[in-house]
């Protein structure tokens, strides 16, 4: 039991990672209904830039994070501005096809930068572990949960309780009679890629202690990501947060108990899990099933 | 003035023409361009199968280097004889290399009509997201079936009695040709049969449907097309196609493995289509030759077009690995902006922009 506990608590851990970024991509899916096919190679771009503050100019951690959150969040901004914009009337094709290049772009960019090496990133927390009621916890992942618990807090507070946050909101759900009270919907949409690249960077410097940081880090946890997303329903930003843990949880169980699976299927069963839950109930958990109109 | 049989006779003149060009080529090039020129005819073929599906039917695939990983795996696996464990069963077959590629298109048929049948109810967005997925996650389902498949280090190929080419090269009726001539011209032997498949499937009732359901799923509903049928009919025809280009991908490599089909090539191919041009074929031609020599021959490309007094640029490591990515991302976003019907649309333009001009005076 003590056993199963520990494999919960450290799911949980993973699963923040995969929320945060899964709500990364909610958000930007639902101000514009993109899904960022470059979310996961913004991550992974802003925490090199974590690596090289750190490791190279001898910056200290915490003022290094949010230096990094910052320049993250003018990177979203301006991606939107000069990259999203441009095609945001194109038809899906044309937006996925974007999204794609701005992925080749950031991973290449990232190799051409600080080569394909792989770099370990320091954590902040500490690897000791506590026991608490007979269950050993890793010190880093329980920061790990208590940072994503922190982020997703300060940004539903942000949504819920500001004059901003609102106006984000209703650009996102009613563009054309925001744009009439005198929301600027356009710069409230770059906003909404600000935030997701911040999530977004959020769950690459949480993950790079662990999965190390290269170009191709974020591959498969973009997947994961996916996964909860999809699984929350895609327009959710609870369902983003409860899929994650899920997906966390349920993987590492998975990974564990289920010899066949082992560590090797967990992105097939990640996959599985996509397909299945499009195919059954496309809404997800907690999104609102869409109608199409002629 | 009207001319009803231009829409026929041009692309069949250009056929000739290509088949023409196509077989002088290896005359005025060298053996190592041959080579060259045999993986530029595998993209097309693959090309061809992946604008059927995106361009011609609207469903995006970002997993089709997951179709050409099965086509590859189906012929290593027929051609080496190293006792491959299927379920406990000692799997051993030394098929002639030539006769696993329709192989090959069959299985990878039957493998796209299955996944066509889920798909169905998948548009746009969730489609790209399933297809992406199951590209990133067909390296780890290889690796996890070692037996069958050789896990990690793959299945070698080379100097087995199943391969036609060989070092000392090929005899076909009667002419000696290399190795590399062999594989140039089986490859494009292929292509241009591959092209004239698709382009008699395309131009007529087949064709109309997938342009429906492209244009308007509603619409091509309304007008009685059966979405369904034809939805995964485009799924198992483009499968097919990756199939043979999979195949024969791994005939010209001699060897293959989970990282010959990475999740790199599903993207290279999606560049590919974009350049040579949503719904045309013959640009794909360009579009081929645009994703195979920017992949091996970017960085000298970039090392004359940037001179070194351009701060920052000039002296910047073009050899890197990462530089064709970057590349390539930049005329996927480009051509999106600027000439989203690619290399095609802009000769289609041209010729349009010329025809009003010499119409004018």
């Amino acid at each position: 039991m003590a056993d199963f506990l520990q494999q919960v608590v450290s799911g949980l851990a993973s699963g923040g990672i995969y929320a945060s970024l899964a709500l990364a991509l909610v958000l930007i899916h639902r101000a514009t209904g993109i899904i960022n096919f470059a979310q996961g190679e913004m991550a992974m771009f802003t925490t090199y830039i974590l690596w090289s503050l750190t490791s190279n100019h001898g910056w200290p951690y915490w003022p290094a994070f949010a230096a990094t959150l910052l320049f993250a969040f003018v990177f979203g901004l301006g991606i939107h501005r000069f990259v999203i914009r441009p095609v945001e009337r194109g038809s899906v094709l044309t937006i996925v096809i974007v999204t794609i290049g701005l992925l080749l772009i950031l991973n290449g960019a990232a190799t051409w930068i600080w080569t394909g090496e792989v770099r370990s990133v320091e954590s902040p927390f500490p690897t000791r572990t506590i026991e608490v009621a007979g269950v050993t916890m890793s010190i880093q992942d329980l920061g790990t949960i208590a940072v994503v618990v922190g982020v997703v807090g300060i940004l539903w507070l942000f949504f819920q309780f500001t004059k901003v946050g609102l106006a984000l909101r209703a650009a996102a759900i009613n563009p054309g009679e925001s744009r009439l009270v005198g929301v600027r919907v356009s710069w409230m949409l770059g906003l909404g890629w600000g935030l997701a690249a911040v999530l977004g960077a959020v769950s690459g410097i949480l993950a790079a202690p662990t999965v190390f940081l290269d170009p191709n880090m974020m591959a498969a946890i973009l997947i994961y990501a996916f996964a909860a997303a999809v699984l929350g329903g895609i327009d959710s930003p609870a369902g983003a947060v409860v899929g994650g843990l899920l997906l966390g949880v349920g993987l590492n169980l998975l990974g564990q108990y289920v010899n066949f699976v082992g560590a090797d299927l967990r992105l097939p069963a990640a996959l599985l899990i996509i397909l299945v839950v499009l195919l059954v109930k496309p809404s997800g958990l907690f999104g609102k099933p869409v109608v199409r109109r002629v | 003035m009207r001319r009803p049989d231009t829409r026929t006779l041009i692309p069949i003149v250009a056929y000739v023409v290509l088949c023409v060009v196509a077989f002088f080529l290896p005359f005025a090039i060298s053996d190592f361009r041959a080579q060259q020129f045999a993986y530029v005819g595998i993209y097309f073929i693959a090309l061809i199968g992946l604008n059927v599906l995106t361009g011609y039917t609207g469903l995006i695939s970002l997993g089709h280097g997951a179709f050409m990983a099965i086509g590859g795996y189906t012929t290593a696996i027929l051609v080496s004889d190293q006792g491959l464990k299927l379920g406990g069963h000692v799997f051993s077959s030394d098929l002639k290399d030539l006769w696993t590629i329709p192989i090959a298109a069959l299985v990878c048929g039957i493998a796209g009509l299955l996944f066509g049948l889920p798909a169905l109810r998948l548009s746009g967005l969730y489609l790209a997201l399933a297809t992406f997925a199951i590209a990133v996650s067909a390296p780890a389902v290889i690796k996890k079936f070692e037996d069958f498949t050789g896990g990690g280090s793959g299945i070698n190929m080379f100097g087995l009695p199943g391969l036609t080419g060989g070092i000392d090269g090929v005899t076909v009726f009667g002419h000696h040709l290399t190795f590399n001539d062999w594989l140039y011209y089986l490859s494009w032997s292929i292509a241009l049969l591959g092209l004239a498949i698709g382009w008699l499937l395309l131009r007529g009732r087949t064709g109309r449907a997938f342009r429906a359901v492209r244009d308007s799923e509603t619409a091509a509903a309304s007008a009685g097309v059966n979405l369904a049928l034809y939805k995964t009919l485009a799924f198992g025809i483009s499968a097919a196609y990756a199939g043979v280009a999979g195949a024969l991908f791994a005939i010209a490599n001699t060897f293959v493995n989970p990282d010959t089909f990475p999740i790199a090539l599903s993207i290279f191919l999606l560049v590919g289509v974009v350049v040579g041009g949503l719904g045309s074929l013959y640009g794909l031609i360009a579009g081929a030759v645009f994703v195979y020599f920017m992949q091996i021959s970017w960085a000298q490309q970039a090392d004359r077009a940037i001179p070194d007094w351009v701060p920052w640029f000039g002296d910047l490591n073009t050899n890197s690995p990462g530089a064709p990515a970057v590349a390539f991302g930049v005329v996927l976003i480009a051509i999106m902006m600027l000439v989203p019907s690619g290399a095609a649309g802009l000769v289609r333009r041209l010729a349009s922009l010329t025809q009003r001009v010499s119409g004018r005076s």
